[in-house]
């Protein structure tokens, strides 16, 4: 591999990770903490403002954090990949654009209303602000998505004189039906590392008994939406997904799941390693469950690897494997964890049962892995295409950014976003550890009939 | 339709730098004249609402310029390969500044901060000011439509040149003081006592030098270009950005000491938006000099296809709509002078 690209291609991947790792949680709280403020409002209850105070400060740290490693992201498209701007701007530009123009500005303006307004704003008003920041950042995701979406399943395009391509249809753009069950994925994924974190804490408050008439208040929380996004991440939007990676990209599909020969009555691989002959070691496989799940039929044809030229296939395949493997793997243990924690908080249990707090609380880490596999998946999965089926990733780079350059602002990235995580973290676990209410508010606030419950 | 985006796109960054100006100027003048920690606090008070905002025009003019103009993007973008990298380095250090000093009440850690919010303020008003120069100056573009600038060459204008040459860097001065100035205004504007003295003071100390700076780079820029310059003949509606200019320098010099803070830094934006217009006048309807004038980009060899702009036109024109009632809205909320209490900075 030409080492200009390699460094390209490196620059995105580590920035967009790392970038990620703060909007799935913005994102994820940002529906958790409207749905505290809802039920603080018509409860006119203060323990739940409280609560959504404490999560609004977590969240204003994340979103700083997502912010900063954001503004790089739009700028590298110009930077990095000039040529793959040149060439697919025409179409995409519209989305990011529309990434600025509407999602931003709204995030922008009511984050400081909900952050700082709030002894300025009636109570209704500071709903409306967290609302507001809610759209915002949901808003924002759609675009993106819709964004890759046409680098996965372009549509709504035509291809003009000079080559490059241009819009040709507006709503089939971002209608994409890729983009639908994208978004409905990702987000589900956003809520998941939303519920996970708040029942982290919660558990983390309770196993050390601080704060637990508001611990009590972030899991239930937490369990409720984390069984509901976990259920939703597998079926539909998983599944759906799933179909559309069947139909649109065939070899994505055989090279994520280890499939090297065509077959009828395709096994489902859950656990092996992918090795260089061109198949499974130590397998552990569902027999036909593969064309069950892709064909619903037991003996459809599932075409392989071996149906496809070589030069199309994904560039990494075993990456791409244990990305996806990993990504199913960790959204199967979230259905399994919040089932039996939701089964105990319907019985009653949950805030005695130890053992399930400590894994409750052990479990935070876990999403961001899946969901970052997640898009790793798909990323991979992509190549080695940039466009679907019309720009190859080796043809996309800035030609005249020498590897040199590159691998000078790689490192300075490297560097900057090392020491943001580390503040980050440091602040993070701050909060955490003054907890949800502050010296002389715990006194007089504390409500004594929800600590009783 | 091109030529509506093109002053649509240069109209955003204008706006961007009236808006996010005055924030890079607070953090320029923020060390000196904010001494006392509830000094530095009420000038993080002063921006803190608003300065995200405001960077938002930044990325929204930057995913315009994408969406209306994709070679110029691709071009420029990449060429300017570096400064806009290092550009992206300092917004994040300045975003963490500004942001992360209030969490901890410790004064190694707001020092630590307050460095990192002044520094990267000052160095970014350089940055904006020399990408400026290098736009009139022009760059060395080929018929691929592809260059690369490397930071520095000789700093003279050769055929070769690099980001920062002396006339890059006289424009880079010139943004400094330009928006030091524009910062010192809209703190005074928004504080009293000895900050907002101190910040008069700091105003009518870059008024001279701003004077100075606007003349010669405009001698320069004669020298430099002077094909552009007989823009301002052939359309006589152009005579209006030096009056402009020279109008509102006088109005800052005599607003300034009689503590007309609002009518300053009215005056002090006005000076900004007729310096950007006036560029933006002298180059249309190229968009980035090539030094080698037949690989000029201009509206017409960069501009997306014309139904994507037209389409673009109906979302664009809803969504600066919203975007100006949440400013309204927002700058509203937080009018008036700055007092500590509730809130964090």
């Amino acid at each position: 591999m030409d080492s200009a690209l390699l460094i390209h291609r490196l620059h995105f991947a580590f920035t967009a990770t790392f970038h990620y790792l703060f909007p799935q949680l913005t994102m994820g709280l940002a529906l958790l903490i409207v749905v505290l403020k809802t039920i603080g409002l018509r409860r006119n209850d203060p323990i739940y403002n409280q609560a959504a105070r404490f999560w609004g400060k977590i969240f204003g740290i994340n979103f700083v954090l997502g912010v900063v490693t954001g503004i790089p992201m739009e700028f590298q498209f110009g930077t990095n990949w000039s040529v793959f701007s040149r060439f697919a701007g025409g179409v995409i530009g519209q989305t990011l654009a529309m990434e600025g123009m509407f999602a931003f500005f709204l995030e922008s303006a009511f984050l400081g209303l909900f952050l700082y307004g709030e002894k300025r704003l009636t109570p209704r008003a500071h709903w409306l602000s967290a609302i507001a920041v809610f759209v915002g950042s949901w808003l924002s995701g759609y675009f993106i998505i819709a964004t890759d979406a046409f680098m996965q399943h372009p549509v709504g395009y035509f291809a003009a004189a000079d080559g490059s391509l241009q819009l040709a249809s507006f709503w089939d753009f971002v209608l994409n039906p890729w983009a639908g069950w994208q978004y409905a994925h990702n987000m589900s994924g956003a809520a998941i590392t939303g519920a996970f974190i708040m029942t982290s804490v919660g558990a983390f408050y309770l196993l050390s008994g601080k704060w637990t008439a508001h611990a009590r208040i972030f899991i239930k929380a937490g369990v409720i939406a984390g069984c509901l996004f976990s259920v939703l991440q597998i079926f539909p939007t998983g599944d759906g997904q799933g179909k559309m990676v069947t139909d649109l990209q065939p070899v994505t599909l055989a090279a994520m799941e280890g499939l090297f020969q065509s077959q009828s009555g395709a096994p489902l691989v859950i656990v092996g390693q992918p090795n260089a002959h061109g198949k499974i070691d130590n397998p552990i496989e569902v027999p036909k469950m593969l064309s069950v799940l892709t064909y619903r039929r037991w003996n459809a044809n599932v075409r392989g690897l071996d149906a496809f030229p070589k030069r199309d296939w994904p560039g990494n395949i075993p990456l791409l494997y244990y990305s996806y493997h990993i990504m199913v793997g960790l959204g199967t243990f979230f259905v399994a964890v919040m089932a039996v924690a939701l089964l105990l908080l319907l019985r009653g249990r949950l805030f005695h049962a130890r053992w399930m707090l400590w894994i409750l609380m052990l479990s935070a880490p876990f999403p961001y892995i899946a969901n970052t596999a997640g898009w790793m998946t798909a990323e991979l999965g992509r190549q080695p295409w940039l466009v679907y089926g019309l720009m190859r990733t080796e043809d996309g780079y800035s030609k005249l950014v020498s590897a040199g350059n590159g691998m000078f602002t790689l490192l300075g990235f490297m560097g900057i976003y090392m020491v943001l995580g580390i503040v980050g973290l440091f602040l993070l676990w701050r909060e955490v550890e003054r907890g949800p209410v502050s010296g002389h508010e715990s006194a007089s606030n504390l409500h004594p009939a929800t600590e009783a419950r | 339709m091109a030529s509506l985006w093109f002053w649509i796109v240069a109209a955003m960054v204008t706006t961007y730098v009236v808006l996010d100006g005055f924030d890079l100027g607070a953090g320029a003048i923020y060390l000196i004249a904010a001494k006392t920690n509830d000094e530095r606090r009420r000038v993080l008070r002063a921006i803190g609402p608003v300065w995200d905002g405001n960077e938002v025009w930044l990325l929204a003019a930057g995913g315009t310029l994408y969406f209306a103009f994709p070679q110029l993007y691709a071009s420029s973008f990449s060429g300017f390969y570096l400064p806009l990298t290092i550009v992206l380095w300092l917004l994040i250090l300045r975003g963490i500044g500004i942001e992360l000093r209030g969490h901890v009440e410790s004064l190694m850690w707001q020092d630590f901060f307050d460095v990192i919010f002044s520094g990267s303020s000052i160095l970014l008003a350089v940055f904006f000011g020399a990408a400026l120069g290098n736009v009139v100056r022009g760059v060395p573009l080929d018929a691929t439509g592809y260059f690369f600038e490397p930071l520095w060459t000789t700093f003279k204008l050769g055929p070769q040149t690099g980001i920062l040459d002396w006339y890059t860097v006289l424009v880079g001065g010139m943004a400094l003081v330009t928006l030091t100035a524009h910062g010192s205004y809209y703190v005074a504007l928004k504080t009293d006592e000895d900050l907002g003295r101190r910040a008069r003071g700091f105003a009518l100390l870059c008024w001279p030098l701003q004077f100075f700076l606007t003349f010669s780079s405009l001698v320069a820029t004669y020298f430099i270009r002077p094909d552009i310059m007989v823009k301002y003949g052939e359309h006589p509606v152009g005579i209006l950005v030096p009056i402009v200019v020279v109008g509102s320098l006088g109005v800052m010099l005599w607003a300034n000491p009689k503590g007309k803070e609002k009518l300053a830094f009215v005056a002090s934006s006005m000076y900004i938006t007729a310096m950007l217009v006036g560029a933006a006048f002298a180059l249309y309807p190229v968009v980035l000099p090539a030094r080698d004038h037949r690989y000029d980009l201009t509206i017409y060899n960069t501009a997306a296809g014309n139904h994507g702009l037209s389409v673009g036109f109906v979302w664009w024109t809803l969504a600066a709509v919203l975007a100006i009632a949440y400013f309204v809205f927002v700058y509203r909320m937080f009018r008036g002078k700055v007092r500590l209490g509730e809130g964090h900075y």
